[in-house]
């Protein structure tokens, strides 16, 4: 099975390296051409300015969009979200809009206000231990949208279809369960 | 709810691989870095280039400033405080900055020791010259370490010299046997327990950048292939002919570092390059890098 890891920017390497790990190939993405042939595609941790300006401007915002509105199991993770979801409740930026909800990013503060904690996850039988990064927060959710964790009464992992999101880190914790959810998506 | 660990402070320089951080002295100029695409800003009063130029003290920028910034842009906002000043530290982190530069580009506040960054919740980034410098700044508790590479000179000489430095002790510790690492953690000068885990790992168990001197796309697609995790750009971006084009170009070779073509496209037309100081110009009291231990 081959696992697309859009790096452009960010901690991509990682999780290259995770699903390596768990007996995939990973395929680092930065051109269009890259995205045949995968079953599955992660977008990183990063920043989602950065990574939204670079698809941009070298012609991947298209591909990206159809590959994922066509159903390839998709994983994202903190950037990742912001950079699938349909908005931000700050100013605009370029998003894929495939993932029907509103993000509203930094939302937990600055850095110092960043954590990790244990989070209960719909669907995994012992909690998961998530850290939180500059993290943002889902604010609002389409119809098709189950939510899958929250932080108090904000979500923070999501799944709509082929798409997982999460605003927290996966890939910096040891933690493989998030990922194994996306690659069983595959059908 | 934990906060401020290892993992979250070491955490946010994952986020920043791959990426460009950018020096700038205002509000408008974290908007143009922001928008080329920079990862994060580094505020201060005036790029190294000038500080070289005016002379005098250099010390933590005026917190309106590092406030007006942090108000203009949604990525991490970075500001540098002085070699061994906690206070300067202890007033970027109230005013929220997402990671403290303790830098060498400004004056130092103490000669013998750096701040002890473990007492902070704000994440720091320090500058290093070598294997032994940068475990000793770990040990003190950076989150991040950086080239010192020589800012603002636009000479990135001494950016490669600090990276294949500490890459070539980094080789050379993953092939020594268990009953080496104290003579050499001894001769580094290094914390034994962080000399092992490097010998383990065969990397830094922190992110790296390179920072120094760097000043056109190809200066960072050149890091990136020697293997930094990303870079730095002080002078090189604002003192050039045409900051917004070259920050933008920058990026795009700091991410298609592998692709020669891509690197020529953007360094295509970019107008005037900062103007350099070759590094072997500098007097030896000129060069910063000499600056903390």
């Amino acid at each position: 099975m081959r696992v697309g890891v859009l790096a452009l920017q960010g901690d991509f390497r990682e999780h290259a390296a995770l699903v390596r790990g768990l007996g995939a190939e990973a395929v680092l993405v930065r051109r269009a051409e890259e995205l045949t042939g995968i079953g599955s595609l992660i977008v990183p941790g990063g920043e989602s300015t950065t990574i939204g300006k670079l698809a941009d401007r070298f012609d991947l915002v298209k591909p990206l969009r159809d590959v994922i509105a066509g159903g390839l199991p998709t994983l994202g993770t903190c950037a990742g979200l912001i950079f699938l979801a349909a908005g931000t409740t700050g100013p605009s930026q370029i998003q894929l809009g495939v993932l029907d909800v509103v993000v509203e990013r930094n939302a937990f503060g600055r850095q110092v206000d960043s954590f990790e904690t244990d989070l209960s996850v719909s669907g995994l039988a012992a909690p998961l231990h998530a850290v939180f990064i500059r993290a943002p927060i889902v604010d609002k959710v389409g119809a098709e949208v189950e939510v899958l964790a929250s932080v108090g009464d904000d979500p923070v992992m999501v799944r709509q279809g082929n798409i997982i999101a999460t605003s927290f880190h996966p890939e910096l914790t040891g933690e493989t369960r998030v990922h194994e959810l996306m690659l069983k998506l595959e059908g | 709810m934990e906060k401020a660990t290892d993992r979250v402070k070491r955490g946010l320089a994952e986020m920043l691989k791959g990426g460009v951080i950018m020096d700038v002295v205002d509000a408008e100029q974290a908007r143009i870095a922001e928008e080329a695409g920079a990862v994060a800003v580094m505020a201060l009063e005036r790029v190294p280039a000038d500080i070289r130029a005016d002379g005098g003290v250099a010390r933590m920028s005026d917190p309106g400033m590092i406030e007006r910034i942090q108000a203009s842009v949604t990525i991490p906002v970075m500001a540098k405080a002085r070699i061994g000043h906690f206070v300067e530290a202890q007033v970027l982190q109230s005013l929220g900055v997402d990671y403290i530069d303790e830098s060498e580009v400004l004056t130092p506040a103490d000669e013998e020791h750096h701040i002890d960054k473990w007492s902070f919740n704000a994440p720091f980034v320090c500058g290093a010259r070598n294997l032994g410098e940068a475990l000793r700044r770990i040990g003190e508790g950076a989150a991040m370490i950086r080239t010192k590479g020589e800012a603002g000179t636009g000479d990135v000489v001494e950016a490669v010299r600090h990276f294949r430095t500490i890459d070539g002790q980094i080789q050379k510790l993953t092939t020594m046997k268990h009953e080496e690492l104290m003579s050499v953690a001894r001769d580094l000068g290094a914390p034994y327990d962080l000399v092992q885990e490097v010998a383990d790992t065969g990397k830094l168990p922190v992110v790296n950048f390179a920072a120094g001197g760097l000043a056109t796309p190809a200066d960072a697609a050149l890091m990136m292939q020697l293997g930094v995790d990303g870079v730095f750009v002080g002078s090189g971006i604002f003192k050039s002919g045409d900051p917004a084009v070259r920050a933008k170009a920058i990026v795009e070779a700091t991410t298609y570092y592998e692709d020669a073509s891509i690197v020529a496209k953007v360094s295509r037309d970019l107008g005037e390059p900062m103007v350099g100081i070759g590094v072997t110009e500098l007097k030896e009291g000129e060069r910063l890098a000499g600056r903390g231990w």
